[in-house]
């Protein structure tokens, strides 16, 4: 039954389509025909995927902000536990006109960055040696495995009695604590690059020089990308704990002065601005990497 | 149709080698530019790896501009033989001498693998065949005119991903051929290709080689791609040339005839015998 009665229906549609005149007589089988109204449908509806696309990420974040909402007004929870989203942004705003928040991100920014800057950049360097020369790998792989098995933050009280609680002491966390993925991931990349591909080079005679920059360097790549985004993670977590046990600055500070305070939306606050930095750090890292790993087919557009 | 065939053994006395080469030579259509081929000579070459000997004694003379095959069954030494002829690895003993001392761009080697930079594009990987005149101005252009040869001008801006394994191994060849090297060695280039493909790869490494003259020496463990592109076969067994089959048909060959396909099974009923022998 229902293949006769499609038979005249598609019938009416190609007609349609061809002719096109026949307005009046189409519409009265637009709504039996089940090919343009899905058409219709699809259409409409195609161009504006890629802005869904890109808001869909958000929109579980968004969504516990408003539980939490809910749940503060509400009275289900307390706010001497947790304030709401709205209080925290109040204090937010008032930080920031006193110009303390920006002065303690800034601070914090300051640190994560420098520190990041010197741990991974010997990491990396160490990485390049080793990868590159066996007598390097030799010389110093054994050493760095084993002190990569101390966790860094162990060695805060040792920390503290060198330095004290001045930046010094911050910097040498967050860059031994970056050193080691930058490291492992460096080597790894400059180990598994396609042998094949470096003979290829030797045979079409590129020097040293040029067989790093062209082959080595381009392939190891993606694996030091690796290393990069998990740096960055460790970098984050290990200012946050070290400003927190002894700092007279940075977000780590302002949590634990606020603490002393009972300012617990501040506290929240710190904790928010934390995950957004981690955030912006991990965007930063994916946007260099679309730009440098645009030959990869994991990046290329479909 | 016997006459297309003529066998020589390996066995054969050191006089008789030299009558195959002026057969070869006379047999051979020479193509326009064959001054520029490279000739080769193989005295006593040895080969081996630890205790096991790949290559026990190979002598063989190749005139500049010939195109010979190498077939054998997979581990007989013939992958050995062409890595040691491009350079790539050091014999045990004996020598390889070409006709004169070649420029390192001289001697190009094409892989099963096309070996490509995935992070260059295609035109950027052409350049890399250039060696050490990388650098030079022209570069670029003749990067250019060797995707052309290879029939992918087009696609020059393209990443090595998106391209098809036949494409891929076309850009390979490109690369090889941007240095317009005197002796170009195939190490089963067309191994991993679909059969269609395959066909219009061996048209093109024909045609290339007819326009540029180069000495070819093409592995392969298809007997039927040897004997429609060479013209002689080396049969290698056990590390030994068993065979010096030269293949006297005009060109172009039409693939599926009589004759090669005699020639095809005439080596091929040899390989068989080879490989009960040793079970």
């Amino acid at each position: 039954m229902s293949l006769i009665d499609s038979l005249p229906r598609r019938k009416a549609f190609s007609s349609e389509v061809d002719a096109g005149s026949r307005e009046e007589n189409a519409s009265k089988q637009k709504s039996a025909a089940p090919f343009r109204s899905h058409r219709n449908g699809s259409s409409s509806s195609a161009p504006k995927l890629p802005k869904v696309d890109g808001l869909i990420p958000w929109v579980v974040p968004l969504a516990i902000v408003l539980v939490w909402q809910l749940a503060c007004v509400t009275g289900y929870v307390p706010s001497r536990v947790l304030p709401a989203p709205t209080d925290v942004a109040v204090a937010g705003w008032k930080l920031l006109l006193s110009g303390e928040l920006v002065r303690n991100i800034w601070v914090s920014f300051w640190r994560a960055s420098i520190g990041f800057l010197i741990g991974g950049g010997i990491g990396f360097a160490f990485g390049l040696a080793n990868g590159l020369s066996q007598l390097s790998a030799k010389l110093t792989d054994t050493t760095l495995q084993m002190v990569r098995n101390i966790p860094h933050l162990a060695l805060i009280p040792l920390v503290i009695l060198w330095f004290g609680i001045d930046e010094s002491a911050k910097l040498f966390l967050v860059a031994l604590g970056v050193f080691f993925p930058i490291y492992l991931n460096t080597l790894h990349g400059i180990r598994t690059v396609d042998p094949q591909l470096i003979e290829m080079g030797r045979i079409y005679g590129m020097t040293d020089g040029e067989l790093f920059r062209r082959v080595i360097f381009p392939g190891a790549l993606p694996s030091i990308f690796v290393g990069l985004r998990f740096a960055l993670g460790i970098m984050w977590l290990t200012l946050i704990v070290a400003e927190t046990i002894a700092a007279s600055s940075g977000l780590g500070y302002m949590a634990m002065q606020a603490r002393e305070f009972m300012l617990i939306d501040v506290v929240v606050l710190s904790i928010l601005i934390y995950a957004l930095l981690g955030k912006l750090a991990d965007s930063a890292s994916r946007a260099l990497e679309r730009l440098t790993l645009s030959w990869h087919p994991a990046f290329q557009k479909k | 149709m016997q006459e297309a065939l003529r066998f020589e053994t390996a066995e054969a006395e050191p006089v008789d080698r030299t009558e195959i080469v002026v057969k070869a030579r006379q047999l051979r259509r020479v193509p326009e530019g064959a001054a520029r081929g490279l000739s080769l000579t193989i005295r006593g070459l040895r080969k081996a790896f630890g205790d096991n000997e790949v290559l026990r004694s190979i002598d063989l003379h190749i005139p500049a501009g010939q195109f010979v095959a190498i077939v054998g069954r997979s581990g007989c030494g013939k992958s050995t033989l062409l890595r040691l002829i491009a350079g790539l690895d050091a014999p045990t003993a004996g020598s390889i001498a070409f006709g004169e001392q070649p420029r390192a761009q001289d001697v190009r080697v094409m892989f099963q693998e096309p070996r490509l930079l995935p992070w260059a594009r295609v035109l950027s990987n052409v350049e890399v065949g250039l060696g050490r005149e990388r650098s030079s101005a022209d570069a670029q252009a003749r990067a250019e005119r060797a995707l052309v040869e290879v029939g992918l001008g087009d696609k020059r801006t393209q990443w090595p991903s998106v391209l098809s394994g036949g494409q891929k191994q076309r850009v390979a060849l490109a690369r090889a051929l941007v240095s317009q090297p005197r002796v170009l060695a195939f190490d089963e280039p067309l191994g991993a290709l679909d059969a269609l493909t395959r066909i219009s790869m061996q048209q093109l490494l024909e045609r290339v080689w007819r326009d540029q003259g180069f000495t070819a020496i093409l592995v392969t463990h298809d007997v039927a791609e040897a004997v429609a592109l060479a013209d002689r076969v080396l049969v290698i067994e056990d590390g030994r040339i068993a065979e010096d089959v030269a293949v006297d048909l005009p060109r172009p060959r039409r693939r599926g005839s009589a004759e090669l396909a005699a020639l095809e099974g005439e080596i091929l009923k040899h390989l068989l015998e080879g490989s009960e022998d040793s079970l």
